[in-house]
């Protein structure tokens, strides 16, 4: 199976990050499970006029391309000339190419938020009219438009997040090769559920200050970052606290919030990305599938019932009371 | 006659870069730099609260993530007049360096080095043993390096939660208290990453090469048993006489890193012939050749915006052109180097000036100077006394965060009106390096660098320019940002 990388309207950040694979040597891997990179921006030795014949040549047909990765966002402006990114050595826009090139391969896969949804990118005023593959934020069209599907009738897979962990890219692609992911495999937002059927919230090691709603109340203390620090890991998609990043990091791991990276709209999350908006004193964004009424009640009950070494530790940046220790057996 | 050449995309460089060379008699007479991407992380910021720029601004750039990060944080600090407190310092001091070291590896063993595996250089001694370590992806070399790379980036999983895009560093301190056996931890990674070092890049100990002092030394040291990538690259660097290739302006600037409990590891200063001190106030951005509204005089950017135009007469690339009291300079770890005085990097310049050799050298020295200190600031931390201290902002502030990335100098400029950024200009390393030209029509740092290189309306670009735009280890996210 071979694969073309393009970056777009991004950071390369998706590239950095699936460079510190963990799982041995990334090209050899990628070699064992039969993928072949056709060019890859950033490691492939082709440069120039060779790199420039051989995409002219996917965007042609002269040559099959197996997956199209897309890397960053899509940039339409300014005025729908796509022109604030002519790909380098000609005049025709990034944009254009990507058109093209996604009308014939076989598999079409966004690595990344910006290019599954416009991501960072589209922030602000969205001055570069940023959008993704397939998706506009939460709407669907984006570049491609919302019928888009490859000749195996699969969306724009979505490999969502800010970047993506290293595993997620490589897993999706060896699934790929397999023939292994279908329409079934991926969620709603077209995200492979191997990774997005799991919230950020799932294997928190912060999980009982929230239990207690125990919260942090400024950056390095080590309670709960949902009630105050605008911590949304309770309904993010990803799988960030049971894989870990980098070996043993998550954002929750680090002392910040989950910003709910793998989300389409992200970027925008209309207040303050570390400030939980809250009505009468209650977070507006509750966890995933959780009834309002519950949530409040079950939250001012465990309040109530907080042990003093949770409540302590909560706004310090180390243990100031450690779990006591029973003697004999109960 | 002159025979106009549009080069692209150059790839391995980081984001998309694009050359237009003006040839005359087998030479290059003029080259002239494009940057085509506009992302406008500068219009995106207008608006939003200050804080927020700490999530957004790692997003610029998926390799200089953390010097972003860092230069946001120290631009909120400076607007709130706090210094974090010293756990906080090495923290942030180690997050960088981690960010900066994998970066001058990526960069020898993935971006720069394949370059000597190409079939340009087939019947050089060389040739054969360079295809068979450094060719792209399939070589011994990148397949040695990026599990050795992905390990040491464990230092970022426990000191920042994840790399790139983390959110750890703040004007106060760092999110991410450390505790006894975490530290101990790191530690661990960071013999692994001197084992790989001395092992694999250099064969030899890394204070042995960081004490080099001259090129003469360089040369004995090179001579002796040891092996390693490092003798491997000198030898092609001789053969190739790298060494004459790709001077630019050596006139040097770094605003210096990593900060001690006294002073900086690696100082600030202006390198003009001699050593001078760096005057941010005479930073200006020229937008005359660039897809910008005119705003009149190039501005200095805790004064500059940025509007951009699809169509102006003379422009060539989203990238602005700043200057240093009206001068073209050249930053990264050459720059660097010879700035804080490291003795290797002053006897290169001195004798060849800025050079491609010169620059990949003072980049892997790096690697051994940095090493030995992010082992003592493991050592320094305080485990229990505070990572973060508050930082509250006023209405109506502004700070300026100035830090050295992998590949050189990185400014942020903000102003706050009525708690809203007003204004966030980033002047980043490449920004410096390929700037087109300014009003004075005087080329950027690589446009210099290229001129007068042979190369011919038709045949393949010469391999010389490809060592020479990677020499500079070129960020193109960053550079227009």
């Amino acid at each position: 199976m071979n694969l073309l990388w393009l970056q777009s309207g991004g950071c390369g950040g998706c590239t950095l990050s699936w460079l510190g694979y963990q799982h041995g040597p990334l090209f050899q891997v990628l070699a064992d499970e039969g993928v072949e990179l056709l060019w890859h921006p950033s490691v492939s030795e082709a440069g120039i006029d060779e790199a420039r014949e051989l995409i002219t040549q996917c965007a042609d047909g002269r040559r099959d391309v197996d997956v199209l990765c897309i890397e960053g966002s899509l940039l339409r402006g300014p005025q729908g000339t796509g022109a604030y990114h002519r790909f380098g050595g000609g005049s025709q826009s990034m944009a254009e190419w990507v058109r093209q090139i996604a009308g014939r391969a076989r598999h079409v896969v966004a690595v990344g938020s910006c290019s599954a949804f416009g991501g960072i990118t589209a922030a602000g005023i969205n001055p570069t009219d940023a959008c993704g593959l397939q998706y506009d934020g939460e709407l669907d069209g984006g570049l491609l438009g919302p019928h888009f599907r490859d000749p195996s009738g699969l969306p724009v897979i979505n490999i969502a997040g800010c970047p993506p962990h290293p595993d997620w890219i490589t897993e999706t692609f060896a699934m790929l090769a397999r023939g292994q992911l279908g329409a079934r495999d991926l969620d709603d937002y077209g995200r492979p559920r191997f990774y997005a059927d799991q919230l950020v919230h799932h294997g928190c090691p912060r999980n009982e200050y929230y239990e207690f709603k125990a919260s942090a109340r400024k950056p390095s203390d080590q309670g709960c970052l949902m009630e105050h620090l605008g911590c949304k890991g309770t309904q993010a998609h990803a799988d960030c606290n049971q894989r870990l990043w980098n070996g043993e990091g998550s954002c929750l791991r680090g002392g910040y919030a989950c910003i709910r990276c793998t989300e389409p709209g992200f970027e925008e999350p209309g207040h303050p990305f570390e400030a939980t908006p809250k009505v009468a004193g209650i977070p507006i964004g509750l966890p995933s599938d959780m009834p309002k009424a519950w949530f409040v009640a079950l939250a001012a009950l465990s309040k109530s019932a907080t042990p003093a070494r949770v409540r302590e530790n909560a706004t310090a940046d180390h243990l100031k009371r450690s779990p006591s220790v029973k003697r004999g057996r109960k | 006659m002159t025979t106009r050449r549009v080069v692209g995309p150059f790839n391995r460089v980081e984001g998309d870069l694009e050359i237009t060379l003006d040839i005359e008699a087998g030479r290059i007479a003029a080259a002239y730099v494009k940057s085509p991407l506009y992302r406008g992380f500068e219009q995106i910021l207008q608006g939003k609260v200050p804080a927020d720029a700490l999530t957004l601004v790692p997003r610029i750039c998926g390799i200089c993530s953390v010097a972003q990060s860092a230069a946001s944080a120290l631009a909120l600090g400076d607007a709130a007049g706090i210094v974090a407190p010293p756990n906080g310092r090495l923290a942030a001091n180690l997050t960088l360096a981690t960010e900066n070291l994998a970066d001058h590896l990526t960069h020898f063993y993935l971006f720069f080095m394949p370059d000597f595996a190409r079939a340009d250089y087939a019947g050089r001694a060389w040739h054969g043993a360079t295809v068979e370590r450094f060719r792209a992806t399939v070589g011994t070399a990148p397949n040695e390096m990026l599990p050795a790379r992905a390990r040491f980036m464990q230092t970022m999983g426990l000191l920042a939660g994840k790399w790139p895009h983390t959110l750890a560093l703040r004007p106060g301190g760092s999110t991410r208290p450390l505790q006894a056996s975490e530290i101990f931890r790191l530690h661990r990674v960071l013999r692994d990453f001197r084992h790989f070092l001395e092992g694999v890049t250099f064969g030899s100990t890394l204070e042995e090469v960081a004490g080099l002092s001259s090129r003469s030394e360089l040369s004995a040291w090179q001579q002796r048993a040891g092996g390693g990538d490092l003798r491997r690259f000198l030898v092609i660097a001789d053969d190739l006489d790298l060494w004459h290739l790709g001077r630019a302006t050596d006139r040097f600037i770094s605003y210096g890193c990593y900060n001690d409990t006294e002073g900086r590891l690696f100082s600030a200063g202006l390198w003009d012939q001699q050593r001078l001190p760096l005057d941010t106030a005479a930073i200006t951005e020229d937008i005359s050749h660039a897809w910008y509204a005119a705003a009149g005089l190039p501005q200095h950017p805790a004064g500059g915006g940025t509007v951009p135009v699809a169509e102006k007469p003379g422009a060539y690339s989203w990238c602005k052109a700043p200057r240093l009291a009206g001068r073209v300079v050249e930053t990264g770890a050459l720059a660097r180097q010879q700035v804080t005085g490291h003795p290797l990097a002053r006897d290169m310049v001195q004798g060849q000036g800025g050079s491609v050799a010169a620059r990949v050298i003072a980049r892997l020295l790096e690697l051994a100077l940095v090493v030995p200190a992010m082992e003592r600031w493991l050592t320094e931390f305080v485990p229990g006394e505070p990572w973060c201290i508050p930082a509250p902002l006023a209405d109506e502030t502004s700070g300026v965060g100035l830090v050295e990335a992998a590949r050189g100098s990185l400014g942020h400029w903000l102003t706050v009106r009525r708690g809203r950024i007003h204004g966030y200009q980033i002047i980043a390393p490449t920004t410096w390096n390929f700037s087109p030209r300014d009003g004075e029509g005087e080329p950027g740092a690589l446009e210099q660098a290229l001129a007068g290189l042979p190369a011919t309306a038709d045949d393949p670009i010469p391999a010389a320019i490809h060592h020479v735009v990677r020499s500079f280890d070129p960020c193109m996210v960053c550079t227009v940002h």
